[in-house]
């Protein structure tokens, strides 16, 4: 029971990403979380004056299922599994201590950046609802996220998938190097 | 009931991404400083069995338990689209930490703030339908 409450290590988690994407698969699906959100747009009723979102969603809606899915598996672990903190190198903590962040790693998130107190402050609007819109907006013009091109898409070699993930990372560098360290210290 | 084994497979990837503190924005922000190998871990071993599976499939043609033969459409071509949609993609990911997954495992861990952010790319996701025809693709 041990290893239940320890963090998982990379060569667990990477395998068990892999089956549930085998899983899908199995199930004649396709592994892709962002999918859900343009779902979301066609169930209110975004269909109605806009092509892209006058699809079938309901062809969909396990997809939905299967994210309800992802926030009972988190609050499951968090409540039962013993997930408090994050095994984070020391390196990256004396960096973010450097930067203003209090205990990095003592949770799953920097409160100065993720808590509903802090939303309304600039940290928490650019970290908060700006990042959150850049995800959806990136995602759906990349033609998927993570799971549909970093996992799924690279999986079967897809150009387009690597293409997109040296995106995501010419992107996500640019922000971690040259914004970050400025949004920390807002 | 169909629907269960989808349910059941989401918590099982809720617990992995939590588990492994995929979900943890100092785990995304210790990846783009190269700082610890976890997340190069996680996602490469994933993609390594995730090539083989496929080429399992594919090789032995194996089919979805509907009877369906398991085909992955090809992405259409292009650069600009994915180049240009997976910086975006990326700037989000680097500032809140996140991608689409782990928002959704992160409300269940109690970060309900991240709500607000499901609800921000759900309008992301809006603005780019509405100007998908103006966008170069």
């Amino acid at each position: 029971m041990e290893f239940i409450s320890q963090p998982w290590p990379w060569y667990v988690a990477g395998p068990l990403i892999a089956f549930i994407m085998l899983s899908l698969l199995l199930s004649g699906k396709r592994f892709g979380l962002s999918s859900n959100l343009r779902s979301m747009c066609s169930i209110m009723g975004a269909g109605k004056h806009c092509e892209f979102f006058d699809f079938n969603w309901k062809a969909q809606s396990w997809n939905l299922i299967f994210a309800v899915g992802l926030i009972a598996g988190g609050f499951i672990a968090n409540q039962w599994m013993g997930a408090d903190g994050v095994n984070i190198s020391q390196q990256t903590i004396a960096e973010l201590e450097n930067m203003g962040v209090i205990n990095p790693g003592q949770s799953m998130v920097p409160s100065e950046l993720f808590s509903w107190d802090n939303l309304l402050t600039i940290k928490g609007l650019i970290a908060v609802i700006l990042g959150g819109f850049l995800v959806g907006f990136g995602a759906r013009y990349a033609g998927g996220c993570t799971s549909g091109h970093a996992i799924s898409g690279l999986s079967d070699l897809q150009l387009p998938s690597l293409i997109a993930v040296i995106g995501f990372f010419i992107g996500g560098l640019a922000i971690t190097y040259f914004v970050t360290p400025f949004l920390l210290n807002l | 009931m169909k629907f269960i084994k989808f349910l059941f497979f989401g918590i099982l990837f809720g617990i992995t991404l939590t588990k492994a503190e995929v979900i943890s924005w100092y785990r995304i922000y210790e990846m783009f400083r190269f700082q610890s190998f976890h997340m190069y871990g996680v996602i490469g071993s994933a993609v390594v069995l995730g090539i083989i599976i496929i080429q399992i499939i594919k090789r032995k043609q194996i089919k979805s338990i509907e009877g369906n033969p398991i085909t992955i459409e090809p992405k259409e071509k292009s650069v600009v689209r994915y180049l240009v949609g997976g910086i975006i993609f990326g700037f989000g990911w680097a500032l809140t930490g996140a991608c689409p997954g782990p928002l959704f495992t992160l409300v269940g861990n109690g970060v309900s703030v991240m709500l607000v952010a499901i609800a921000s790319a759900t309008l992301g996701t809006y603005v780019y339908g509405i100007l998908k025809n103006h966008l170069p693709h």
